[in-house]
């Protein structure tokens, strides 16, 4: 939970998928998608629940790039809708 | 029980059959290497054992398997190569053989590789690695790429927390190479000291994981290690799965599947423990720049990785790659014919002057011309081969993947299938195998039937031969606009299949972009050595054999060429020819050969136009309408795969039905293409 710095009041958290966060954004992973194998080769590139992603390449179109525990991994624009984050500010 | 099958997926293999063939002293230590991609695993191979090297298959699967031998003063080690794998998991034929090696075999020590650039990810593997409890000692490679960005790393302070030796390494500079083998020997050697920090499960499944143990402790088949298994059983492995429904009774198994029913969801908690279980050992031992720099990496990705600029790269590249292919390869090629060829030829027919001429027929022109060919085919090759393990070895073809996406995807093809496609232009062998690095099953098919499209160099030397004398001035234009009207048929019938067949289903893109890293001369070296001695084993027996066997067909029965079998075959196909253009026998008879290998086009023109004066470029452009070369070009660049590229296809298919499919395939879009070609270049009055 993210709290606001003048009153107090949470913010709450916004969800997007890993496909609409632009260039050098970066998000915690909190949920996956898919099938079972699809699922194992994410997890196992290192994209699990609470894990922090940076964006380092997102033109809006086509493939994305992300670095996710300290390795640079590449993900087709469907495969990062499958992944969705909470925004960090 | 049914054995529910999986597809290039079965995980049995033993690889004690390839290690025998070596001879080691009395007391031999067996270690096993094994490390995820891009982490410098194979320049830590090839510095060990240099040239004792085997390159063979992993039995009963196409995926390579290298051995090597270091023999010490006082000791041999015997070091078997492991695929890399990110994971041992059974999601990939490579993971599977992996573990399987490691719990059958089970070596004296693993050496494990990581990358000290992507630590938290290279450990992944250690952690699964650890669960199999053989001794590890961990090689922590590319310290001066982590350095470069910005990472400080204390080798001693992971060693203390992972509580297993851990050597820092340089590899491309052969530091701590040795340093490695000696710890390896060590845990070898001394086993009961290696007391590692294995990762445990998560405290929200530990329980589940004692019930699951429990239940199959007594059925789980020798030699897998008890806790393993149960730990895949809650994983949702697929094979230990099977495995296990095999070897349990089945009112106990019932158990176990209503167990990991209620905890589909263990997968996702088990990999979260194993990356916090690395944190944590990774925490002490790595520190961070609180920003990370403007790495190297960062600064070429820009160019690279872009939309626009990335092709622009990757196309100059390709310009670069034809450019020294004919700039160095083609006049290296001529000269090998003049040089020693030619010479041989000259040499055997005055030793042989008073021989019977079938004799000096079979020698020089059966036997010689074989050799030429494979010898003259060389240079080209060895360029290919450096070229594309240059672009490997600095990080290169993964950009080239990622740019290539989108476009792979329209034919229902991936990044992925790009690499292996760029391979066929060196040959369509290492093409075809080259699609092991494509996971999905559908793809990797889809990528092997459409790479014989691709044109090899073979194909290219061809057409490099018969151009010039077919079109003059324009030769250079001709030949592009054959490559290119290759990979547009390639696209178009990609699409196609596609289309028809499995339009709704898409593979994962999911792919490591490795740090750029200067190339090492002596992995490139390697790489090259050994996919030059592949060809020549196939060509020294392949080329020869029909080389002799076209002369053979090409005499008998009467030794008039003109009464030949071969020229009966090519006559009884004259009525196909004429719808290209082609009135002579021996251009069909020519195609024909092309079967056996590529290069054989020439080999059998050669033979079939001898004699005749001039030169046999200009022999064979006089026989044809400018109309007709274009059309016998174009069937020759997409003509059937060659003898070798369909046995690989049977091979990495797994049937002969995908032989059978590429062969009718391409036969008929090479002659539905040639006869286009033909019709609509004499249409738009090129001369027919």
């Amino acid at each position: 939970m993210i709290y606001n710095h003048y009153n107090c009041a949470p913010i709450p958290e916004q969800i997007v998928d890993l496909a609409s966060l632009p260039t050098g954004a970066r998000g915690v992973v909190r949920s996956l998608r898919g099938g079972r194998g699809f699922l194992s080769r994410l997890a196992t590139m290192g994209f699990t629940a609470g894990t922090e992603v940076t964006v380092l390449q997102n033109y809006g179109h086509g493939p994305i790039i992300t670095l996710v525990r300290g390795t640079r991994v590449a993900l087709g624009r469907g495969e990062a809708r499958h992944i969705l984050v909470s925004v960090v500010r | 029980m049914a054995q529910p099958t999986l597809t290039g997926l079965s995980c049995h293999t033993n690889g004690a059959q390839q290690v025998q063939a070596i001879q080691l002293r009395e007391g031999a230590l067996h270690i096993a290497l094994a490390g995820q991609p891009n982490v410098g695993k194979s320049t830590v191979f090839n510095m060990l054992t240099g040239l004792n090297q085997h390159v063979g298959n992993w039995p009963g699967k196409t995926i390579e398997q290298k051995v090597g031998t270091i023999h010490l003063p006082d000791i041999d080690i015997l070091l078997v190569d492991l695929p890399g794998t990110y994971s041992l998991t059974a999601n990939s034929p490579e993971e599977c053989i992996a573990r399987d090696y490691i719990i059958r075999e089970q070596p004296d020590a693993i050496i494990v590789i990581v990358n000290a650039a992507a630590l938290e990810h290279s450990l992944y593997l250690v952690a699964e690695l650890l669960q199999l409890s053989r001794p590890i000692v961990l090689g922590l490679n590319m310290l001066d790429v982590a350095e470069q960005n910005g990472l400080q790393i204390e080798p001693h302070v992971l060693e203390a927390a992972l509580g297993i030796p851990v050597i820092p390494l340089v590899a491309t500079r052969n530091q701590g190479v040795r340093e490695l083998l000696e710890a390896a020997r060590r845990v070898a050697t001394h086993p009961e000291q290696f007391k590692p920090n294995r990762p445990s499960i998560r405290s929200s499944h530990a329980e589940v994981l004692d019930q699951v143990r429990g239940l199959i402790a007594e059925f789980v088949p020798e030699p897998y290690p008890v806790d393993w298994v149960a730990l895949k059983l809650l994983e949702g492995d697929s094979e230990i799965t099977a495995m296990m429904r095999e070897a349990t009774p089945a009112e106990i198994w019932e158990k176990v599947e209503a167990i990991l029913r209620a905890h589909e969801d263990a997968f996702l908690d088990i990999v979260g423990g194993r990356y916090e279980w690395i944190e944590r050992m990774v925490r002490a031992a790595v520190v961070r720049p609180s920003t990370g720099p403007i790495t190297l990496t960062d600064r070429l990705d820009r160019i690279a990785t872009h939309p626009l600029w990335g092709l622009i790269v990757l196309s100059g590249i390709f310009a670069l790659v034809f450019w020294l292919t004919y700039a160095v390869a083609t006049p290296l090629q001529s000269w090998l014919d003049s040089a020693i060829v030619q010479p041989l030829i000259t040499g055997i027919q005055s030793v042989l002057a008073g021989a019977p001429g079938w004799l000096v027929g079979l020698l020089t022109e059966g036997v010689l011309g074989g050799v030429g060919t494979v010898i003259t085919f060389l240079p080209i090759l060895i360029l290919f081969f450096a070229m594309l393990g240059l672009l490997e070895d600095v990080g290169y073809l993964a950009r080239a993947a990622f740019v290539m996406d989108r476009f792979m995807h329209l034919m229902g093809l991936h990044g992925k299938s790009f690499l292996p496609l760029f391979l066929g232009f060196g040959c369509n062998v290492p093409a075809v195998m080259g699609t092991r690095i494509i996971e999905d099953q559908r793809v990797r098919l889809m990528t092997i039937i459409l790479s014989p499209l691709v044109p090899c160099a073979a194909r290219l030397a061809v057409v490099a031969f018969l151009a010039p004398a077919f079109f003059g001035p324009h030769a250079t234009i001709a030949t592009w606009g054959l490559v290119t009207f290759n990979i547009l048929v390639l696209g178009v019938l990609g699409a196609l299949i596609h289309r028809l067949l499995a339009a709704d289903s898409d593979s994962p893109f999911i792919m490591e972009l490795p740090l750029y890293h200067l190339p090492n001369a002596r992995t490139i070296g390697l790489f090259v050595w050994h996919n030059t001695l592949a060809f020549l084993r196939k060509a020294g027996t392949i080329i020869l054999i029909f080389s002799v066997l076209i002369w053979a067909l090409s005499v008998l029965p009467s030794g008039e060429v003109e009464q030949s079998i071969l020229a009966w075959l090519g006559r009884a196909l004259t009525p196909i020819g004429r719808w290209m253009g082609w009135t002579d026998w021996r251009l069909i008879t020519a195609l024909l050969s092309s079967f056996a290998a590529k290069e054989n086009t020439i080999v059998t023109l050669g033979i079939l136009y001898r004699g005749e004066g001039m030169d046999l470029a200009q022999r064979v452009s006089s026989t044809l309408s400018p109309a007709g070369a274009l059309a016998f070009l174009v069937v020759q660049m997409l003509f059937i795969p060659c003898a070798a590229t369909t046995a690989i296809i049977r091979q990495e298919g797994g049937a002969w039905k995908w032989g059978a499919i590429s062969v009718g395939l391409l036969l008929i879009v090479s002659l539905v293409a040639g006869m286009l070609v033909y019709q609509a270049a004499a249409l738009l009055g090129l001369g027919v």
